[in-house]
């Protein structure tokens, strides 16, 4: 067997956001849970929806289809939470719909694949790479990145 | 002789320890008989042993460890080889010692009758006088168990008990003096009742555990608020029995793990006396150092920042505060001042003063300094009472030391003492009168994990305001909301008993928009110099809130200081103040008020536009506006002709602008005067006028319309035609001031 690439789990955890399907390694991957209440944060970006409650821990939750410069949810569609550790923080991923844990060699894809350069910059900037599947085309995320949303708020009145 | 007391507990702890690694290198060194690192640490444990036993006048310790030094000495310089023996001498020695410091632990003296110290003392002289060689005879052992020697990770109750104690209780322990283990009396007999030793009682933690636990039952008592909730409304009488229990236990587990991180504030006033001398012989003072409630306890994270800004303020109390001697005795005082550092409790607060009874402060020469440095503008000086005067002291910027002493003058001034102290959720403040002395007032939380908070509500969601920032809560309602908020160049401003408070609305700070309402809560706030109101939708309660960090992705956030998780699980934010006003920008126009109020700036004018007699503008020069009051209308009074008030224990007498410029009066119509301060030299003189519109910097240029008495002429202040009142005309015209 291909030794795989370094640095590059291979298992991951699947969801979808919007029609896309993502994959993060479990490694990184904390807890899956389903829709959790929170908080708002006035001013700050768009793509952080809100604080969640995990445990006693305070949880900051990412709107991936904001993030991703996606369509918003339809309405009435509760968003589930990847939950992720990045840099020593945890950040919940607010995705569609949660999919299997899955080892893309046992499908076939044994080495990750950069992604289409025509993908939009969006997606292109939090994706490791893509291994293709059979049946989909799984996008491997770069969590650091996804969660790495700009601190400035975006609305007007704030400086810093 | 607490001190004293204390610094032996202290001795005693750090001997112990020592101690235990003397056994263990003496262990290893007979493995390793050369290692000279060894030996070196075995020494120069000793050696401090000895050194402060010879301080605390421990004769036989002291000789003892003496010997001990020699041999080991000896050993470090390669005179002498390692032998059994001396390996067997040295660890004697060391039990011996350690049964001296338990005498020492129980009586205070190290002359306890049952620790023979001479054989030890004998080998050892023996062993240095055949040069290293085996005594001819074997001392006979100290009667410490020589397990002992090896373990003392898990040390038997017999083995501190080298004498059968009769009535081996040790007192009980409340589980919360650590530090004060009191020797006993030295001059009273040891009593044969044995009490627990220092090193037993007390447990070396990691901070690092304390702050988890710390962490942990933050969120048990989190845990504990929700299901206290939900019980509420529950009926199973059990479930209800068994939530109080927990209610209970948490709150005094809580109490306990605080109470672990809890250290006195006479470890940093051990250091005060010192302080003091140095200082009192570097600048020629005579200073008499008094210390109350050094038991008071605080925990630890909030004594590590207090400790700086407490140091300062004392040497500022001696440098500024207490007079030279001949000074002292011009002024016919005593030549030595007396400092007073008081520590207490108050309502979940410590409280640290710190009281000189030296020179005071003077608002005056204050005012002129702060003035001269620019820390704050002349006509603004005017409006300022004796207290906020004196709090000028703490504006960045401002240091009266005429002289820049090697003291004070370290570049860290009252305004870093007082930032670092309100950072940690406390507060300063001075309380000083002119030749008598001055107070400064610290108050610091006990802790900085759970902080007393008020829940606000906004836009359906909570937010919280902690306690350190609040000043007051105000509600306007119908009338008084059109009367008391007014736009202010676009930003709205509340007048608050005779002060303008700039408003902020948490909707729009939060980026909603403001709901009319016809009625207004407003949350004063505080931080730093800065004041304002907060308009906000709804106030729940205060409640104890345990601060919690929030993600990298909102920390370019300066209005959020954090999150709190509340009784039913959510989340809500914690509101930080200084951050608030900076991002709506309150900062800014408070700076704006220092800066380009002046009096004149180039060609600028600043003018106070006030309205008067239905609607007629008028403006006043600002900078001959003391400071405007408004009174109730049945306060003003009559004297003679005239009409006075009383105001500030004196009585104020006023004049009517209206019919002075020569328009009709229609001011004091309503329930409340207008007035507005003006004051010459050291007299005051109230002018009533209908209300004040605004305050506006413009380049005047006058013009001679309207001129008449009382009116120098008109200008354009604002597009429109404004009458300048000619002030000192129309106070003349009135003979008030005589």
């Amino acid at each position: 067997m291909t030794a795989p690439t370094l640095g590059v789990a291979e298992q991951y955890c699947t969801f979808w956001v919007d029609d896309l399907y993502f994959g993060v390694a479990v490694a990184e991957v904390q807890e899956v849970l389903r829709h959790q209440p929170m908080t708002p944060v006035p001013r700050a970006n768009e793509a952080v929806r809100g604080l969640i409650n995990l445990r006693g821990q305070i949880v900051t939750a990412v709107d991936l289809r904001v993030r991703l410069g996606l369509p918003p949810r339809p309405e009435g569609a509760l968003p589930m939470n990847v939950i992720v550790r990045s840099r020593g923080e945890v950040v919940s991923l607010l995705v569609d719909d949660i999919g299997d844990v899955i080892d893309p060699r046992d499908q076939g894809s044994l080495e990750l694949e950069p992604a289409p350069s025509n993908m939009p910059a969006d997606v292109q900037d939090v994706v490791l790479g893509v291994r293709p599947l059979p049946d989909a085309i799984l996008l491997v995320l770069d969590a650091d990145r996804a969660v790495d949303v700009s601190a400035v708020p975006d609305t007007s009145g704030g400086n810093s | 002789m607490d001190d004293d007391a204390e610094i032996i507990a202290e001795f005693l702890v750090e001997s112990h320890e020592n101690l235990d690694q003397l056994d263990r290198d003496l262990v290893e060194l007979e493995q390793h008989p050369g290692s000279r690192e060894l030996l070196s640490s075995i020494f120069r444990t000793i050696h401090t042993i000895k050194g402060t036993s010879g301080f605390l006048a421990f004769g036989r310790l002291e000789r003892l460890t003496h010997v001990g030094e020699t041999l080991l000495s000896k050993l470090r310089d390669g005179e002498y080889a390692m032998t059994p023996d001396i390996a067997e001498a040295l660890l004697r020695m060391v039990d011996t010692v350690r049964a001296l410091l338990e005498g020492i632990e129980r009586s205070g003296n190290d002359k306890d009758p049952g620790v023979d110290v001479a054989p030890v003392q004998a080998a050892i002289e023996l062993l240095l006088k055949n040069g290293g060689q085996p005594p001819a005879v074997e001392a006979p052992a100290v009667e410490a168990p020589a397990t002992e020697v090896v373990d003392r990770s898990t040390p038997s109750p017999d083995a501190t008990e080298p004498v059968d104690a009769s009535t081996p209780q040790p007192p009980a322990w409340d589980g919360v003096e650590r530090r004060g283990v009191q020797a006993p009396d030295p001059a009273e007999p040891w009593d044969g009742v044995e009490r627990r030793s220092v090193a037993e009682a007390t447990v070396r933690v990691d901070v690092e555990l304390l702050d988890n636990l710390v962490q942990l039952v933050g969120e048990l008592v989190l845990t504990r608020n929700q299901i206290l909730q939900r019980t509420d409304t529950h009926e199973d009488v059990e479930l209800i029995r068994a939530s109080q229990r927990l209610d209970l236990v948490a709150s005094e587990l809580q109490e306990s793990v605080m109470k672990t991180r809890m250290q006195p504030i006479g470890q940093v006033w051990s250091k005060m006396p010192r302080i003091v001398r140095d200082l009192a012989h570097q600048l020629g003072r005579e200073v008499d150092l008094t210390m109350e409630g050094h038991e008071t306890e605080m925990d630890r994270s909030v004594l590590e920042a207090v400790k700086d800004p407490l140091t300062h303020l004392v040497r500022n109390s001696m440098d500024h505060g207490i007079e030279r001697p001949e000074d002292r005795e011009r002024a016919g005082k005593p030549r030595t001042g007396r400092l007073l550092l008081r520590a207490y409790h108050e309502s979940g607060q410590v409280v640290v003063e710190i009281t000189d009874d030296g020179k005071g402060i003077d608002p005056e020469r204050i005012g002129a300094i702060a003035v001269q440095r620019g820390v704050v503008a002349r006509e603004q000086l005017a409006r300022m009472d004796t207290k906020e005067i004196i709090g000028l002291i703490f504006r960045p910027g401002f240091s009266t030391a005429t002289e820049v002493s090697n003291i004070s003058g370290r570049g860290v001034g009252m305004d870093v003492v007082r930032t670092n102290i309100e950072r940690i959720g406390g507060s300063v403040d001075v309380v000083s009168e002119v030749g008598k002395g001055t107070t400064t007032r610290v108050r610091i939380p006990l802790t900085l994990a759970i902080i007393p908070a008020l829940v606000v509500g906004e836009g359906g969601e909570r937010y919280a305001i902690p306690q350190a920032n609040l000043v007051e809560l105000v509600r306007i309602e119908g009338e008084e909301l059109r009367r008391q908020v007014e736009r202010f160049a676009g930003a709205p401003v509340l007048r608050l008993r005779g002060r303008l408070l700039p408003l902020v609305s948490l909707a729009e700070a939060l980026g909603g928009t403001a709901e009319e309402g016809d009625a207004l809560t407003v949350v004063v706030v505080q931080s730093d110099d800065l004041t304002f109101g907060l308009c906000v939708s709804e106030v729940h309660d205060t409640q104890e809130i345990v601060v919690k960090p929030i993600g990298r992705q909102l920390k370019g956030l300066a209005m959020y200081a954090g999150a709190t998780i509340m009784g039913d699980g959510r989340v809500a934010l914690i509101l930080d103040v200084p951050g608030m006003a900076q991002m709506q920008g309150v900062g800014a126009i408070a700076q704006e008020n220092v800066e380009t109020r002046g009096v004149l700036e180039g060609d600028r004018t600043a003018l106070l536009v006030i309205e008067v007699a239905d609607g007629r503008r008028a403006a006043l020069p600002l900078d001959a506006v003391a400071r405007l009051e408004e009174f109730p209308r049945e306060r003003i009074e009559r004297s003679g002709g005239a009409e006075v008030v009383q105001y500030r224990d004196g009585i104020l007498p006023l004049v009517r602008l209206a019919p002075a410029i020569g328009l009709t009066d229609t001011a004091g119509r309503g329930e409340q005067v207008a007035v507005v301060v003006h004051e010459i030299e050291d007299r005051a003189v109230g002018i009533v006028i209908d209300r004040v519109l605004d305050v506006v910097e413009e380049t005047v240029v006058l013009s001679e319309v309207g001129r008449r008495t009382g009116v120098t002429g008109s200008a354009v202040v604002q597009d429109r035609v404004t009458d300048l009142v000619d002030l000192e005309a129309v106070v003349a015209r009135m003979g008030v001031v005589a």
